[in-house]
């Protein structure tokens, strides 16, 4: 199990990587697609098949492909991939890349320095997710419903046709009666 | 709704019907006589042509896929010199055959002419004539005209008076 | 080795059956509209599979030069790898079952979702405007009715208490869930058509606007994965709603389990090609309409009343 965690790392952060450094739009969000993948993968083998899922069904299934929708609506082509090219110069993404490459190299001295502890490998019973859900983090839930209605209700606002739009013809009928 | 679930019930329904399928190479559909198919020239009841040249099925033919060229015989009996027609713009619309003053160019029940090089859609006068009278047995234009092209004196024809001899005033 | 020789079983039986579909329902296809169908190569003409086969294989494999090369050819595979993913879950019989996973009707969503981008990155990559127009069609219609098709399907998982398809068609031995959540078919059965976007849902291909939609530019085999996805498709949903609804491998003893569940299957793959047969396409808005104004409160009200009437029953 410990080896399909780490090769479903590796494949997960090598994506990551290509996101970041591609400059077609789509191919970027492909890229993603498989990150999510990934970490789906990282889910499933720490024994949690049900964000496992969860995170291909939501993240996967519909968010990205949302993404990759808009991203076809606005017709992004290889101007665009070329503007892309000229942004990322060396000096925008190098400084970035030293400050993080520093968190790394602390990270993998304290992975290093910290005994080895096994990992954990215990399926999450399916029945203890909505228990502790609607149990333990019930608060943490209603506000998340809160926040999504709000978005949902900014949404509508935004969809919604106040203005009737009538042909000339017509709004001079309407003036006249 | 309902009408969704009615469509779909008619149409399962439609598994124990007849199909109308006529499965063409082995069963052949019945063709009336009328059929507008196959273009010919047919020939009198002595086995002459009956074609006397006169263009007026290439005029009539909206496509323009007839051509002739009309000649005399030694009697002064007209006939095409070539009747060529371009299968491969006929429409088969009929109109050569109503505008046929002698009978001679008939639409034959006939669809099968499916060629692989379109060139040989293009029928001569030796492939159009065929050796049958067609829809109108028994007719012969030269025996009712009026003219003598070999095959009837003057005035021998069917219902033909003797010719009026212009010389005498007599009424 | 039990596993292998399952997976292998599985696989040749399902690209069979896809296979297979194509004789089927030209010729019952031909049957309701009162035709023959194909009949001349073979037995009843069902060697049509064989020349039809042969002759994607033998097609030129045309990649269009204004197309995304490789995004192009991924897109027919991903199409037929989420739909044969999704078969993992399906217990054929209690034995014949690749894995019972424990999320099995969660699985079985996500790889549909997977699906979706079979559609959205072909129509991208052709650089084709037809072909972006049924990718988006089919982007928005199979994300619509993604929704409540998972949640047509919670009725039956509440009714059970497991996501495992083998627990559930168990818990159908006295009944079949048909009985208590005809609802729940109905939608489930609906959304099913859209997600394989199947006629009368064909809104992505709709050759009559949109040439072939998002495979216009497909051809040979790269066009043949399109055509085993959308008959595995087929076969998916109608197995999932056999083993759902209808008790799966449950039946009378006269026949083994597996031919039980494939009568049943058959029944619903048949029951596929009558809607296409008898009705017409209706308009994307009016499917988007219908699926986000009726479908979905529909399925949420299904599924708070199958709630409270289990929690009544269970005290």
């Amino acid at each position: 199990m410990n080896y399909l965690f780490y090769i479903s790392s590796i494949v997960a952060i090598a994506a990551t990587v290509m996101v970041i450094t591609r400059h077609q739009p789509v191919h970027a969000l492909l890229y993603l697609v498989v990150s999510f993948l990934g970490v789906a993968m990282i889910f499933l083998s720490l024994g949690a098949p049900f964000v496992a899922t969860l995170e291909i069904i939501l993240y996967a299934g519909a968010i990205i492909v949302l993404f990759i929708f808009v991203v076809m609506m606005l017709n992004l082509g290889r101007e665009s991939a070329i503007q892309e090219r000229q942004w990322m110069q060396p000096k925008t993404w190098i400084g970035p890349s030293i400050l993080t490459a520093i968190l790394l190299g602390e990270l993998l001295v304290l992975l290093t320095m910290g005994g080895s502890a096994p990992m954990p490998q215990q399926t999450v019973d399916l029945k203890k997710i909505p228990l502790s859900l609607y149990g333990e983090y019930v608060i943490a839930v209603e506000l998340t419903g809160f926040l999504l209605m709000a978005g949902i209700v900014g949404a509508a606002h935004i969809g919604r046709h106040k203005k009737k739009y009538l042909h000339r013809f017509l709004k001079q009928e309407e003036e006249a009666v | 709704m309902f009408s969704h679930i009615r469509t779909i019930w008619l149409t399962f329904l439609h598994l124990f019907k007849r199909h109308v399928t006529i499965q063409y190479p082995e069963e052949k559909i019945k063709l009336r006589p009328r059929w507008r198919g196959r273009i010919v020239l047919t020939k009198d009841p002595d086995g002459g042509e009956r074609c006397v040249g006169c263009y007026l099925c290439a005029v009539a033919c909206p496509v323009d896929c007839i051509a002739l060229q009309a000649t005399e015989d030694e009697n002064g009996r007209r006939y095409p010199e070539f009747f060529r027609i371009n299968f491969s713009r006929c429409i088969f619309c009929g109109y050569c055959e109503d505008a046929c003053p002698t009978y001679a160019i008939q639409l034959i029940p006939d669809f099968e002419m499916a060629e692989y090089n379109r060139q040989n859609l293009v029928f001569e006068k030796e492939d159009l004539l065929i050796n049958s009278q067609g829809k109108y047995p028994g007719y012969n234009f030269y025996k009712v005209a009026g003219m003598n092209a070999g095959v009837k004196e003057k005035g021998e024809g069917e219902n033909e008076d003797a010719p009026v001899d212009i010389h005498s005033l007599m009424p | 080795m039990q596993h292998v020789w399952i997976v292998l079983g599985v696989l040749f039986v399902l690209l069979n059956i896809a296979a297979g579909l194509i004789w089927v329902e030209r010729r019952m296809l031909a049957m309701w509209q009162d035709r023959l169908g194909p009949n001349r190569a073979g037995p009843l003409g069902i060697l049509i599979v064989l020349a039809d086969t042969l002759k994607l294989f033998f097609k030129e494999d045309w990649i269009p030069p204004f197309a995304d090369k490789w995004v192009f050819i991924v897109a027919p595979a991903v199409v037929v790898g989420s739909v044969l993913m999704s078969f993992v879950i399906i217990p054929f019989t209690p034995q014949i079952i690749v894995s019972d996973l424990n999320v099995g009707i969660l699985f079985f969503l996500a790889m549909s979702s997977l699906g979706v981008y079979s559609i959205v990155l072909g129509g991208w990559a052709s650089n084709n405007k037809y072909s972006l127009l049924g990718a988006m069609r089919g982007a928005s219609q199979m994300i619509a009715y993604e929704v409540f098709m998972g949640l047509s399907l919670m009725g039956v998982v509440m009714l059970t208490g497991s996501f495992k398809l083998g627990d559930i068609v168990n818990a159908q031995k006295d009944m079949w869930f048909v009985v208590k959540q005809p609802l729940g078919l109905i939608l489930f059965f609906i959304a099913g058509i859209a997600e394989t976007h199947r006629l009368p849902f064909d809104i992505p291909e709709a050759e009559s606007e949109l040439v072939a939609g998002y495979h216009s530019e497909y051809s040979g085999m790269k066009f043949g994965m399109f055509f085993i996805g959308e008959y595995l498709g087929i076969t998916l949903i109608s197995a999932v709603t056999v083993a759902m609804f209808f008790g799966g491998w449950l039946g009378w003893s006269f026949l083994p389990p597996w031919a039980w569940f494939f009568l049943k299957t058959f029944v619903f793959i048949l029951f596929f090609i009558l809607l296409r047969a008898s009705l017409p396409r209706p308009r994307y808005d009016q499917l988007m309409e219908t699926g986000w104004k009726i479908l979905l409160p529909l399925a949420l009200a299904n599924l708070m009343i199958t709630g409270a009437v289990a929690l009544l029953v269970r005290g």
